[in-house]
């Protein structure tokens, strides 16, 4: 009963400042929401953007990009981080960026090009005294709100591929899947090995950031040709695969390890039998077939868009051409 | 029920101190209404599945610790997963002590209902099936519990798995029980586990019955101290039909009990019929590893009574027509490759019967080098203690 109280009050609060916003400024971002133990049933009620329809990051919002970034049906993501005022973000070497309580993480799926444009979904996490929690909110077809969709939805999406998908926006506990690990909810993309030298210099330079982490062996840029097959396929299975595929993760259970840092080659799954792949393997003994990548199950699941076959399991329901030809590549140059 | 959600929306993440029931239909809007409900159910909450017949396009999950999921019965209540485009499996579980009851799953894409790090979770009453019977293309496991500790599977009934239909893997104190499998490729496994109890279930018309395995390079090992008693294991004589690249895929059409690698297994009174290849195959992990943790052998396999009946006639396995003519038509009950641990006897047999050995001589050598011969066997062993085997007791104390 308190606790009803007193969320209903942080609600009063809320709406008082957007009434109050509309007269005088633009609606602030609200730390007692973020850090509330509530479900806000809307975007808007974070404050996080200074219009209905999120095109305008509020003060605060630090936006960034990732090296190498999770795949989401040729989605585009706009992403922003938050910091409560006065607080900062504890590096920790070249892993996951370490936030202060009251952080949060924005990231906005898109569609579409120029003022065709479409939000899809917006998915916050949220750094509470208690953990971090995930909640997807879904855009309507005006852009005038995202509502929270905790069971997920389906939709009709043409991919930059130019297919027609029914894309998937992943409930409650799918957000927690991929970002779990060792039974906690835990952000996946902000690794400093994983965030450009400028945004983490600029994160210092503006007192966001405590230290400037060394990064001697940095993920990247995945739209660079150049960088190498290995390492675009490396980077590729650290940041689409290696969240559950990880000693703590999900699908720790299969043995395979597909980190970035990983380099003993059975549990990157070089010459590794399935354990648990059922008609996933597709008929192939190993994951990883040194040479010869269609005997590799690696290949064959990324390129299905089958439930039970197709990995990852969530975030994607078609293929990642580009993604497979590096694989295929990278498979095909290692020696047998 | 709109209330309700809103009601439960605003408490979402604080305990209550009451439990509450959430209740489910199905018709339009099931998917997004039980999965909502799944989320939002706090600890000791039960969420009610009314009965009918649940059209679902996506996979479920559960992550709240204490809940139980139950439906008004295998017959009446049915999540029907045939439309399913997304996830692996048809529901997922990765909170702790929850209770899973009285209600059906049909074909979902990928495994049935998956526990992983779910501790202390019962499965009871319920039913997995693929409708088109055994299939390449069916999902792996029906009942998949992994990575647990404490799992009691009760009165469950399980078909078509292209892998196996009761799966226990990386996970302690289990008991198996009450369950038929049937047209799947194993009926009951228990693979790098330890301290199961696999009791009163029937195993029929799979292609092996029952399978005890320990794998390598797996994040849990060791697997052993399992009991497998008073069960059924007969006519698992359905072809293999597991995609080739699996483990299963190697368990010969005809295998009643198979134990691979493993230390202290017990079979008894069991009722073992009709498995064409043999009743009981004792055998060693049988491809390349590498890894220093793990023992390829089978250590302290103990055959006690049971009945072992109309086996071995028609082995699947290279040469095996001339293998069983060898033998006056049908090979004795107990087929053994041959290869043991020097720290360990592989088998003990206790009952009256008769095995045979094929001869192997090194870990990871194929039926090309066998060269079949009667084998012999210690006959008594010392008890181990079996104590701590099985489920915890207040799993069975959450049973109706």
């Amino acid at each position: 009963m308190k606790r009803s109280l007193l969320i209903l009050a942080t609600s009063a609060l809320v709406f008082g400042g957007a009434i109050a916003g509309r007269a005088v400024s633009p609606p602030q971002i609200s730390d007692a929401v973020i850090e509330s133990d509530a479900m806000p049933r809307t975007l808007a009620e974070f404050g996080f953007f200074t219009d209905a329809s999120a095109r305008r990051p509020g003060e605060g919002l630090i936006p960034y990009e990732l090296n190498t970034p999770l795949w989401s049906d040729g989605a585009d993501k706009l992403r922003y981080i938050y910091v409560p005022a006065g607080e900062t973000i504890e590096a920790d070497g070249e892993g996951l960026l370490r936030f202060p309580v009251g952080s949060a993480l924005i990231k906005t799926f898109a569609f579409g090009e120029g003022e065709a444009q479409r939000f899809i979904e917006t998915r916050v996490m949220l750094h509470r005294a208690d953990g971090w929690t995930a909640l997807p909110y879904r855009w309507n077809a005006e852009q005038t709100e995202a509502r929270l969709a905790l069971a997920g939805a389906r939709l009709p999406i043409t991919t930059p591929a130019g297919e027609q998908i029914s894309y998937r926006v992943p409930n409650k506990n799918q957000c927690k899947t991929c970002h779990s690990k060792d039974g906690a909810v835990v952000p996946i993309g902000l690794k400093a090995r994983n965030l450009s030298t400028d945004l983490l210099d600029t994160l210092v330079m503006s007192g966001r950031l405590d230290v400037r982490p060394a990064v001697a062996n940095a993920l990247p840029d995945w739209s660079d040709d150049t960088a190498g097959t290995t390492a675009l396929a490396r980077a590729y299975l650290d940041v689409n695969c290696a969240h559950c595929h990880q000693p703590g993760g999900g699908a720790s259970n299969s043995g395979l390890d597909l980190r970035w840092e990983q380099d003993d080659p059975h549990a990157l799954g070089y010459e590794k039998p399935p354990v648990a792949a059922g008609r996933g393997a597709g008929g192939h003994a190993v994951s990883i077939a040194p040479g010869d990548p269609d005997a590799s199950i690696l290949v064959y699941r990324m390129a299905s868009n089958e439930p039970g076959v197709a990995m990852p399991e969530l975030g994607r329901v078609s293929v990642d051409e580009r993604a497979l030809v590096v694989m295929r590549e990278w498979i095909a140059e290692m020696p047998q | 029920m709109i209330r309700q959600i809103s009601a439960a929306l605003l408490l979402a993440t604080s305990a209550t101190a009451f439990a509450e029931t959430h209740v489910v239909s199905p018709g339009e809007g099931a998917q997004e209404r039980l999965q909502e409900a799944l989320i939002l159910a706090q600890p000791g909450d039960e969420v009610v599945l009314k009965a009918g017949r649940y059209a679902l396009t996506d996979g479920l999950s559960l992550d709240v610790d204490g809940v139980t999921l139950r439906g008004a019965g295998t017959d009446d209540t049915v999540l029907d997963f045939t439309a399913q485009q997304g996830a692996g499996e048809g529901l997922l579980v990765t909170s702790d002590n929850v209770t899973l009851r009285d209600f059906a799953m049909e074909n979902p894409k990928g495994d049935g209902i998956k526990s992983k790090g779910a501790d202390n979770i019962v499965y009871h009453r319920l039913q997995v099936t693929w409708t088109n019977g055994p299939d390449a293309a069916n999902g792996a496991y029906a009942i998949y519990p992994v990575e647990s500790t404490g799992v009691l599977v009760d009165g469950v009934i399980v078909s078509g798995a292209s892998d196996a239909g009761i799966y226990v893997g990386q996970s302690s104190k289990i008991t198996v029980r009450n369950s038929i499998a049937t047209q799947n490729v194993a009926g009951i496994e228990i693979e790098n586990s330890r301290d199961a109890l696999v009791e009163n279930n029937i195993a029929t018309e799979n292609t092996g019955g029952i399978l005890v395995c320990d794998l390598p390079n797996l994040p849990v090992m060791g697997g052993g101290n399992v009991i497998v008693r008073n069960n059924i294991v007969s006519d698992n004589n359905t072809p293999n039909f597991a995609p080739p690249g699996n483990i299963v895929a190697s368990v010969p059409s005809g295998t009643g009990v198979m134990v691979m690698a493993n230390e202290q297994v017990w079979i008894e009174d069991n009722i073992v019929s009709n498995n064409q290849t043999a009743p009981f195959i004792i055998i060693a992990y049988n491809l390349d590893f590498d890894d220093e943790r793990y023992n390829p052998y089978p250590r302290k396999v103990v055959i006690g009574q049971n009945i072992a009946e109309d086996g071995g006639t028609q082995p699947d396995l290279p040469g095996g027509e001339q293998f069983a003519a060898a033998f006056g038509g049908a090979l004795p009950p107990i087929l053994w490759d041959g290869l043991a641990d020097e720290s360990a006897p592989p088998l003990i047999v206790t009952a009256d019967f008769s095995g045979v050995s094929l001869g192997l001589t090194e870990q990871g050598q194929s039926m090309a080098d066998a060269s079949p011969a009667p084998m012999s066997a210690p006959d008594t062993i010392e008890a181990w203690d079996m104590s701590g085997i099985g489920a915890p007791a207040e799993l069975e104390a959450r049973l109706p």
